[in-house]
């Protein structure tokens, strides 16, 4: 026993060993990301493995999403070609883990940014493509109009989670009671609500356009318009290779851009003939935009072309084209009522 | 007394025809007051059975069969109040479920492989059938190497292989196969009842040998396998599977570098293996234990080597004892397949699951179809292996009946 207990050991010293040198160095060799992703013919992107409007393979195996078409943005700008994208479905638990060991060039599944993510996992996260946050989702017939009046209601949560603690917080801020009935999945909590047990359903303001459609009759519910906490979301990538993020990062802003100046997928080639110098510059008709990040000059086109400006790509995923009908609110533009804003392309 | 027996007498030459049961113990009522009103126990769970069928069966022919969604074109007419099951849901999602997203026009690769598989399994798995060592030599050494590359691709060296005979016979028609056939279909998009299917056949398949294996060497003689058997088995079975699955999906990317990194399909399915085999090494232990001393002293007594006494007189005799044991495991090792879905594996369980959130489809009731469909192919599987076994102990045993 006692020689087992011994070899037990040595083989524990001998894989942390191991473990300790291949985390203390930046793993895959990080500013070679693009010219790995060009070597393989392929981006490798985090995916995640289910989340309606977001990351979900479809009956034919295609994925579809807001943060899938994020990755098919890249493949473009770097490929010219959305498809050469190889989806990785990634748990919650074993996400980071592949971007850090480089098994994944970028992880863009609904990641929340937060400050130590960011600062202890050696992750940066390169933007925000959908400003989430909590929200409630109440029985139309009640006839409130503002999460401010439902003072006094019962409200489904799902036991343990953040949510739940933000739920107090809000209500206490805002002196207000509340009756919370607590339930140990969100499957249960949308259930009982559903059979009229609470007269508020609380999650992610995302994922309540989701469970929406899961009730019986999902036109009689609506979700109201406050957000009570923050939970930004969007595409990671591993420290350490300043040109892979900046290239993340402004095929995001080529979206903004793209829909603030009114560029579509549809209207893409045309616009190439136009004399606003900010669509010129953006379809790299002047300058060269793309060799600092090492692209070609049509980088931007590429985006726009194959998958579309921001607001295309919202509206097909979780927008009014699909069924989640998710209201744009601070996904909107700066200069639409909402927080997206992109830097200028110049 | 000799005048008692009288040659006129009558003398019965034949036995009169019994007479039938009592009318009670007799047919349909017979058998019925034999197992199902034996005694007042009887009788109660009798009447406690009944009571729950006629509660329950109404509701569920109703919910899966009558007021069931047959074919829709999308989720609309399973969300109408009222509806039952929705198998127009599962009909739409009958491939997903099957291939994952395995490329829809190169589907017969998969139906291919697992029509090969189904044939070279029923071929060992039936008792009668002749020249077993052949189909077990195809199955095992052949079958695996073909599954691959129909499955996964041609590899470069069957490429390259093929190429230089082109070049040889200068066939024009090979060369195009050695450069196009078969292109490389990454394990990502696997997924659905097929691959179930591929983790539960290469734990069976890995853990016999590698079980029975470990079981001998756990009682070898020599003290450096013994021990290397034993902490190999010891320290299997100390963690739950879910562990070596997170084990080898985060922890082992992180030792190797990124080019090295074993497939994210293979990290599981050697993770399943593994575990499944120390678990055979248990239950074929169990058999070795219940193989009488007698008998491996008679077999030194006729001047056996080691290996032949196991392999004609003891392995024989502890794995038929242990037939429920084995198969016990392989239903266990099945249905733990589904735990891959929590390492990102589009298993069929998973497939289920994801698809269940699909906007076009999801609903009131589309979850609970999901979930019942799984249970059926489960449950189908399971109880086709019980049977299997049932009826193999029965042939087996024959020789200890006395």
């Amino acid at each position: 026993m006692k020689f087992l207990a011994g070899t037990l050991a040595a083989v524990a010293a001998f894989s942390f060993g191991a473990i300790t040198p291949a985390l203390a160095q930046n793993p895959a060799n990080a500013s070679k990301t693009l010219e790995q992703v060009k070597a393989r013919g392929v981006l490798a992107c985090g995916s995640n493995p289910g989340l309606a409007g977001f990351g979900i393979p479809d009956e034919k195996g295609v994925w579809t999403g807001l943060d899938v078409d994020l990755c098919r943005a890249i493949a473009a700008a770097i490929f010219n070609d959305p498809n050469k994208v190889r989806f990785v479905p990634l748990t919650a638990k074993d996400r980071f883990t592949a971007l850090q060991s480089g098994e994944i060039d970028v992880l863009s599944r609904n990641g929340t940014w937060t400050k130590l993510r960011e600062t202890e996992l050696g992750l940066l996260w390169t933007g925000v493509n959908y400003y989430d946050g909590q929200g409630f989702m109440v029985r139309k017939k009640l006839n409130v109009n503002s999460a401010l009046e439902l003072s006094g209601a019962s409200i489904c949560v799902q036991q343990g989670t953040t949510t739940e603690l933000n739920l107090a917080d809000f209500f206490r801020t805002n002196n207000m009671k509340y009756e919370g009935i607590a339930f140990a999945t969100s499957a249960e909590a949308v259930k009982a609500y559903d059979a009229g047990r609470c007269d508020a359903y609380t999650t992610d303001a995302s994922g309540l356009y989701g469970e929406r459609l899961r009730l019986v009759n999902p036109d009689e519910h609506v979700i109201l318009p406050e957000v009570i906490s923050k939970e930004p979301l969007g595409p990671t990538v591993r420290q350490g290779d300043d040109q892979w993020f900046n290239l993340v990062k402004w095929v995001h802003f080529a979206k903004l851009n793209a829909e603030e100046l009114g560029v579509t997928r549809a209207n893409v080639d045309e616009r190439l003939k136009s004399t606003n110098p900010e669509i010129r510059r953006l379809l790299g008709v002047e300058g060269d935009f793309g060799k600092p990040m090492g692209l070609t000059p049509d980088w931007a086109y590429r985006v726009i072309k194959h998958v579309g400006n921001y607001g295309e790509v919202f509206h097909r995923n979780v927008g009014d084209g699909s069924r989640l009908k998710i209201r744009r609110g601070l996904n909107n533009l700066w200069n639409k009522g909402g927080i997206m804003y992109a830097p200028p392309i110049r | 007394m000799t005048d008692a027996i009288s040659t006129g007498a009558f003398v019965r030459r034949a036995f009169s025809e019994p007479l039938p049961p009592p009318p009670s113990e007799r047919g349909a009522l017979g058998w019925v007051r034999a197992n199902l009103f034996g005694g007042p126990l009887s009788a109660a769970l009798t009447i406690l059975s009944v009571a729950l069928l006629v509660w329950m069966t109404p509701g569920l022919v109703r919910w899966l069969l009558i007021d069931a969604v047959w074919s829709a074109p999308d989720g609309d007419a399973c969300r109408q109040a009222g509806t039952g099951a929705c198998w127009a849901y599962v009909r739409a999602k009958l491939l997903f479920f099957t291939y994952g997203s395995y490329p829809r026009d190169m589907l017969w690769r998969v139906d291919l492989t697992l029509l090969i598989g189904a044939a070279l399994a029923v071929w060992l798995l039936w008792p009668d059938a002749k020249r077993k060592g052949l189909g077990l030599v195809l199955f095992l050494v052949v079958y695996p190497y073909v599954g691959v590359m129909l499955l996964h691709g041609m590899g470069d060296v069957t490429r390259g292989l093929l190429a230089s005979v082109a070049r040889l016979t200068g066939s024009q028609s090979l060369a195009d196969m050695a450069a196009n056939a078969l292109p490389v279909v990454g394990t990502h998009l696997w997924g659905g009842i097929f691959v179930s299917l591929l983790v539960a056949t290469v734990g069976i398949v890995v853990s016999l040998p590698l079980g029975v294996a470990l079981a001998l060497g756990r009682q070898s003689k020599a003290p450096v396998v013994r021990f290397f058997c034993i902490v190999l088995i010891e320290v299997v079975r100390g963690v739950p599977l879910i562990t070596v699955l997170f084990m080898a999906n985060t922890m082992l990317p992180l030792f190797v570098p990124a080019n090295w990194t074993p497939d994210r399909l293979l990290r599981p399915l050697i993770g399943v293996a593994l575990f499944a085999s120390v678990y055979m090494a248990e239950v074929v232990r169990g058999g070795l234990a219940a193989v009488p001393r007698g008998q491996y002293e008679g077999a030194m007594a006729l001047g056996l080597s080691h290996w032949r006494m196991m392999r004609l007189i003891v392995l024989p005799q502890a794995l038929t004892v242990v037939i429920p044991g084995i198969v016990n495991s392989f239903i266990a090792l099945f249905k733990d397949t589904t735990l891959v879905a929590i390492v990102g594996i589009f298993d069929f369980l998973r497939a289920v699951d994801t698809q269940r959130l699909d906007p076009t489809w999801t609903g009131p009731t589309i979850s609970t179809t999901g979930y019942v469909f799984a249970a059926a192919f489960y449950f189908v599987f399971c109880f086709g292996m019980s049977r299997y076994s049932l009826m193999m102990e029965r042939r087996l045993s024959y020789g200890r009946k006395h």
